[in-house]
């Protein structure tokens, strides 16, 4: 990114440095916490009874992977549809999107205004989380589908509204004229012209989704009750509140059998840290199309 | 008849544009017809239509019992939730940009959107590390300077300030990037115009700077107090651990209206909440956007 403003008129040594040291300490407070959840997941159970969770664990073990590894059915599971949501949800979204915005960045479409104002009311009136409840459940039967976890999410105003801002300004008119006039019609001039210009914006609206399909709970827990469609996150959840369940009644007999099931602390950190690693790996990749797609897509088209 | 020839003519793009539009009336626009069950003593069996019609009475029911405490909750936190955010956005986006190593600056805004991309879920358990009443590591320091354990997840007192640290904690660095984009948008003859008529870099960010974000600013304050009904359910909801002791400083709508949804039953009273929500922030939207068209024409969002 370039840097404009400093090229000038520099403020002094001092302040540069009073600036890095601000931002230091935000950064520490930032990942600190995620830096946290690692340690405790490679802690020995027997040391986090007695000393709790700490920073440096008194005593390094593996216990906690294995024990996953070792009781993995439903891990396994969750992964796979978290993994078949994330990337099915986001390949369909990207698709219906881009097509949406190319059509509303045609400014000789007539009826361009018309779907964008369709499209810009859901952002502004919405009927809100029951109605919706009983429309997907009772009116299209999708509770308990796999749909269910990719569909409500598909389609966003706002991503289309960024992408279509970012066509509008980097992709000319003119080209698109040329190669109509060459006889290309309007699909090949969308994926060849079209799509490949647009990358850095779908980059963007893409990292979004999935991150959106990625991290979702929401959905499984309202929709889900099969265990073979509970998302890797939902699952977490679901976990963490038995867990409080169990040890706010304890002592009962069904709850010393359910605690028993139940993974030890360290085992639901490993589980966090298994969720949580690969988009902490993923996303600085897409990091330098991000910040560029947000620039000239910017929100207001 | 226009229509008819430019469907004709266009029907390419109206075929492009037809998933899209299948999925907004399915999922957005389908919902917005069952607001009438906030009007309604809804039952599954007679369905949404068939269910006997009760005027205001939900909304009674509301405003009798839980309405001030909810509402209270979510404009108090969303408009700290605004104003602070809109603040330490600006001031983190302005010393971003003051930082003159690139490697540096980059590798400082990577780790800052980082807990943007966490889920509340995974958010919910990073906090209960250090909140846990037996093992967190904050009570473990409280016990080690001799003080008392806190049971955070009982105890109403901290919850406003958790709250809106953990709301911060993840959304901050995100929303200083949207700010940071612009500036670096900023065209950099303005800053050598007034470099040459001697102006100091403080007086650059406050003349300079702050007017070129403005829309930006603007438009992202009527976006977020058009959400001021709303909440971030994740947020009440999950780092709460959705624990009814805390609910006089945690429920806000969303919360409200979703356990009204799985734990009550009662459909009609908490659609009567969504539709309250959604009509609110629908008329805060219109509000804000023709104060601002007042002001300053080009700003407005319509």
């Amino acid at each position: 990114m370039e840097q404009t403003s400093s090229k000038f008129n520099q403020l002094p040594k001092s302040w540069n440095l009073v600036f890095n040291l601000i931002l230091i300490v935000l950064c520490v407070v930032c990942i600190i916490p995620i830096i946290l959840v690692y340690a405790i997941s490679f802690t020995s159970e027997a040391s986090l009874s007695a000393k709790g969770y700490q920073f440096l664990p008194s005593e390094w073990s593996l216990d906690a992977y294995r024990y996953v590894f070792r009781n993995g059915d439903q891990i396994l599971q969750s992964a796979y549809v978290t993994i078949g949501v994330t990337a099915i949800g986001t390949l369909f979204s990207l698709l219906v999107t881009a097509l949406f915005s190319y059509v509303l960045s045609r400014r000789d479409f007539r009826y361009r205004n018309v779907m964008a104002f369709f499209l810009f009311f859901t952002m502004l009136f919405n009927g809100g989380l029951v109605p919706s409840y009983i429309v997907n459940t009772n009116v299209l039967h999708l509770a308990d589908t796999f749909w269910i976890l990719i569909l409500p999410y598909s389609l966003s105003a706002f991503n289309v509204i960024i992408l279509r801002t970012f066509m509008q300004q980097s992709i000319e008119t003119a080209i698109l004229e040329a190669a109509r006039i060459d006889g290309a019609g309007e699909w090949y001039i969308f994926a060849r012209i079209v799509l490949p210009l647009s990358k850095p914006g779908l980059a963007t609206v893409g990292l979004f989704t999935l991150v959106t399909y990625w991290n979702d709970w929401f959905l499984g827990q309202l929709y889900i009750t099969n265990p073979k469609l509970v998302s890797l996150q939902y699952m977490l959840m679901k976990l963490q509140s038995n867990i409080d369940f169990v040890t706010s009644n304890a002592t009962s007999a069904t709850n010393n059998m359910l605690m028993a099931q139940i993974p030890a602390e360290g085992a639901r950190m490993a589980i966090l840290v298994i969720v949580l690693t690969p988009i902490l790996c993923a996303y600085p990749f897409f990091q330098k199309y991000f910040v560029k797609g947000l620039t000239i897509g910017g929100i207001k088209g | 008849m226009t229509f008819l020839y430019e469907l004709r003519k266009n029907k390419v793009l109206f075929l492009m544009a037809l998933p899209a539009l299948i999925l907004l009336v399915l999922f957005n626009y389908l919902p917005m017809f069952g607001v009438i069950l906030a009007f309604k003593n809804y039952n599954f069996y007679d369905g949404i239509l068939g269910s006997p019609w009760i005027g205001f009475k939900n909304f009674e029911y509301l405003f009798k019992g839980d309405a001030w405490l909810i509402t209270r909750n979510t404009l108090l936190y969303n408009f700290v939730f605004i104003i602070f955010g809109l603040i330490l956005a600006v001031a983190l986006a302005i010393v971003l940009d003051e930082i003159r190593n690139r490697f540096l600056s980059k590798t400082y805004q990577t780790i800052l959107i980082m807990p943007y991309f966490l889920s509340w879920t995974i958010v919910a358990l990073i906090f209960y590390a250090f909140l846990s009443a037996d093992k967190g590591i904050i009570n473990q320091a409280l016990t080690y300077m001799g003080m008392h354990p806190i049971n955070f997840y009982s105890e109403t007192t901290y919850w406003p300030y958790i709250l809106i640290f953990v709301f911060f904690w993840k959304s901050v660095g995100y929303s200083s990037i949207i700010y940071l984009a612009s500036i670096t948008g900023i065209s950099p003859e303005y800053y050598e115009a007034a470099t040459i008529d001697g102006a100091s870099k403080w007086q650059q960010i406050r003349f300079i700077t702050i007017p070129c974000l403005k829309p930006i600013i603007i438009i992202m304050t009527i976006l977020s107090i058009g959400k001021i009904f709303y909440a971030d359910f994740g947020l009440f909801y999950q780092v709460t651990y959705n624990s009814g002791a805390l609910y006089p400083v945690t429920q806000v709508i969303d919360t409200y209206v979703y356990n009204g949804l799985t734990s009550m039953g009662n459909y009609g009273m908490t659609a009567a909440a969504g539709l309250y929500q959604s009509f609110v922030g629908f008329v805060l939207v219109i509000i804000t956007n023709w104060i601002v068209k007042k002001m300053d024409k080009d700003s407005a969002l319509f």
